[in-house]
């Protein structure tokens, strides 16, 4: 049982400072009210008024988000292989090599398919 | 630091039929980066049917060279054993097909809303788009490595790799831009959900045998105790994933839908090569992990391909798509194959029912892509003529025609002379000696109802009166011989079937490795 009281501890020290950091705000924050802050959820996108059909909204994040999904992947592979170099030798730096080039190549499309651009 | 991992021991050789269609798939997206506009699909083209027959070669080379191997290739993670070097040849001889239909059939910019002005400029900047290649080499590499995978995790990624490329290939037909899209989102999210339901089978399963490795899993069923609750629902959750992919009833929701919006060349892939594929890795799954199993998951099995062979069969008899039609005959068809994995008791009986299972994939699948083929050729104004009654009287207007699809229909209701027959014949036989006769009486049956609905079409084209304004008929050189490369191999298989029997017995002989 008392391997559970370490876990015990961080879940209630965890959510103490999510309650303190809430309960703390409204005393402690500035105050500056505008159209966006009220908004339900800030997006950078109005969520309201829709035209009629949904109408057409830009997918400029998307592709952030994707690129950055990619570089997320590419360094879970990453960080393991960094520490693991020395004992895997030359196939782990020859796979880590060849991976790093599969990736590039996504890149790559992203980049010349003007996925980069902001406009 | 002194002590080292040891290096992963892979046998480049014997997986090299993967790595040059994923390496075929890397230089098409390179392709699709760097070159102009205009010279893509002049790269494209050849490159993937180049690396597909390379791929092919380099199975057969495999074979002739090494003979079949007997243990699991890359450190247990992916077997190219017998069946899944046989299921390797068939899928990408049918990927080769599917892939010379794929022509004209894509949209020209699929993030133009349908019928606004950024696509009518698309399409009159002659826009194409030649990433088709590269996705459908994707998918075609998962799907090998689907049948291949020896380990639940690396099956998953290929599931993944398989399905991906696939759904947004259903979102870029050209025409019915709306039904093609609302077929790539059913798919997507039923999909998703489906590979949601596999993934939670592989944790289910690994927590059971503390393994995912197939044959580490059946060694465990007789030495882990206790545990039955995770099994028998590790292995359930598993099934849904699988029999998704197949489109076996109660989970074939989909497969109509899909296939009547994806593009006819798309469809005629994942109406082949993706069910070959899958096929594989359920008979890999309850063959090689669950083997030991059998007595509790066969009559579930049964109960499948039951529901399976019937609803299929009914429900395309009140269809009028005949792109529907052929999707509701695929998932009777794949009704038919179940009996055979039904028919699972001792190595003879597995390996006669697997080559049974082997022959009716190449058979089937040639069929089907012919079928497809011969349905991109018949067009209305606005697209495809996918209307039944608009094919009434075709067997006047165009007779050659006409008859390559009654023969494909004829090759699909297993009448002798056809290769649907033999392929009938096979599984069914194999069913009866595994014992289950009672499921075949219900095949018998179910085929006799699906042999209705495709004789049904044929009277339709050869004995009403053709409209005045029918659809036209547009002839393409490569559709035009794949159709007759699918009717003649339909003809061969069903006259002279032995040599392919014979190959599927000596694939079918090793069994799965374990």
């Amino acid at each position: 049982m008392e391997l559970y009281v370490p876990i015990l501890v961080l879940a209630v020290l965890a959510a103490g400072f999510a309650v303190f950091s809430v309960g703390i705000a409204p005393f402690t924050g500035p105050k500056r009210w505008n159209r966006a802050k009220l908004d339900a959820y800030e997006c950078g996108i109005e969520p309201t008024p829709q035209p009629i059909g949904g109408g057409r909204f830009p997918l400029k994040y998307m592709i952030t988000a994707m690129l950055f999904i990619v570089f997320d992947i590419e360094i879970i592979f990453l960080y393991p292989w960094a520490v693991t170099f020395d004992k895997l030798g030359v196939f782990g730096l020859v796979e880590m090599v060849l991976f790093i080039v599969t990736v590039l190549v996504a890149y790559a499309y992203v980049w010349r398919r003007r996925g980069l651009d902001w406009d | 630091m002194t002590d080292t991992i040891t290096a992963p021991t892979i046998e480049y050789l014997l997986l090299s039929p993967l790595l040059v269609v994923f390496g075929a798939a890397i230089v098409g997206v390179l392709v699709e980066a760097f070159a102009p506009r205009y010279l893509r699909a002049a790269f494209q083209v050849p490159l993937t049917l180049l690396s597909l027959v390379a791929a092919f070669a380099l199975v057969i080379f495999v074979v002739v060279k090494d003979g079949v191997p007997n243990k699991a290739a890359a450190m247990g993670a992916v077997a190219a054993d017998g069946p899944a070097l046989f299921i390797w040849g068939t899928i990408l001889l049918l990927a080769f097909v599917s892939v010379l239909l794929i022509g004209d059939d894509f949209v020209p910019s699929a993030v133009a809303v349908p019928g606004s002005v950024e696509e009518e400029r698309a399409v009159s900047e002659g826009a194409a788009h030649t990433e088709v290649y590269p996705l459908v080499l994707f998918a075609v590499g998962g799907m090998l490595l689907f049948a291949a995978s020896n380990d639940l995790l690396v099956m998953f990624v290929a599931l993944e790799v398989m399905s991906l490329p696939l759904y947004m290939l259903c979102g870029l037909a050209r025409r019915r831009r709306l039904l093609s899209q609302e077929a790539a989102m059913k798919y997507f999210l039923l999909g998703a959900f489906s590979s949601a339901f596999f993934l939670y089978g592989t944790a289910l399963l690994y927590g059971y045998a503390g393994s995912i490795d197939l044959s580490k899993i059946s060694t465990s069923l007789s030495s882990v105790g206790g545990q039955d609750s995770l099994l028998f629902i590790g292995a359930a959750v598993l099934g849904v994933g699988l029999f998704f992919k197949i489109g076996a009833v109660p989970f074939q929701m989909w497969k109509p839908d899909v296939y009547q919006g994806a593009p006819t060349p798309i469809t005629a892939l994942m109406a082949s090569g993706t069910l070959v594929a899958a096929f594989g890795a359920l008979l890999r799954v309850f063959w090689v992990a669950l083997g030991n199993l059998e007595w509790d998951w066969s009559p579930v099995v049964w109960a499948v391909a039951i529901l399976t062979m019937v609803v299929g069969a009914i429900l395309a008899i009140t269809q009028t798509d005949i792109k529907r039609m052929l999707a509701y005959s695929s998932i009777a068809h794949a009704g038919f194959i179940l009996t055979a994995v039904v028919a699972t008791a001792g190595a003879k009986q597995n390996s006669l029912a697997l080559s049974g299972i082997l022959f009716y994939l190449v058979a089937y699948g040639l069929t089907t892509v012919g079928a497809f083929g011969v349905v991109t050729m018949v067009r209305d104004p606005g697209g495809e003529a996918w209307h039944l009654s608009r094919w009434a009287g075709l067997g006047k207007r165009s007779p050659k025609l006409a008859m390559v699809l009654a023969f494909f229909l004829l090759a699909m209701a297993g009448i002798p002379l056809t290769s649907g027959f033999f392929a009938k014949y096979a599984v069914f036989s194999a069913a009866v000696s595994g014992g289950a006769v009672a499921l075949v009486v219900v095949g018998v049956v179910a085929s006799a109802i699906a042999a209705f609905f495709y004789v049904r079409v044929i009277v339709l084209m050869f004995f009403s009166d053709p409209a005045a304004d029918g659809p036209s008929i547009v002839m393409p050189i490569a559709t035009r011989g794949v159709v007759g490369f699918a009717a003649l191999a339909t003809v061969v298989l069903g006259v002279f079937p032995q040599p392919v029997l014979d190959l599927a017995s000596k694939a079918a002989q090793s069994l799965f490795v374990r």
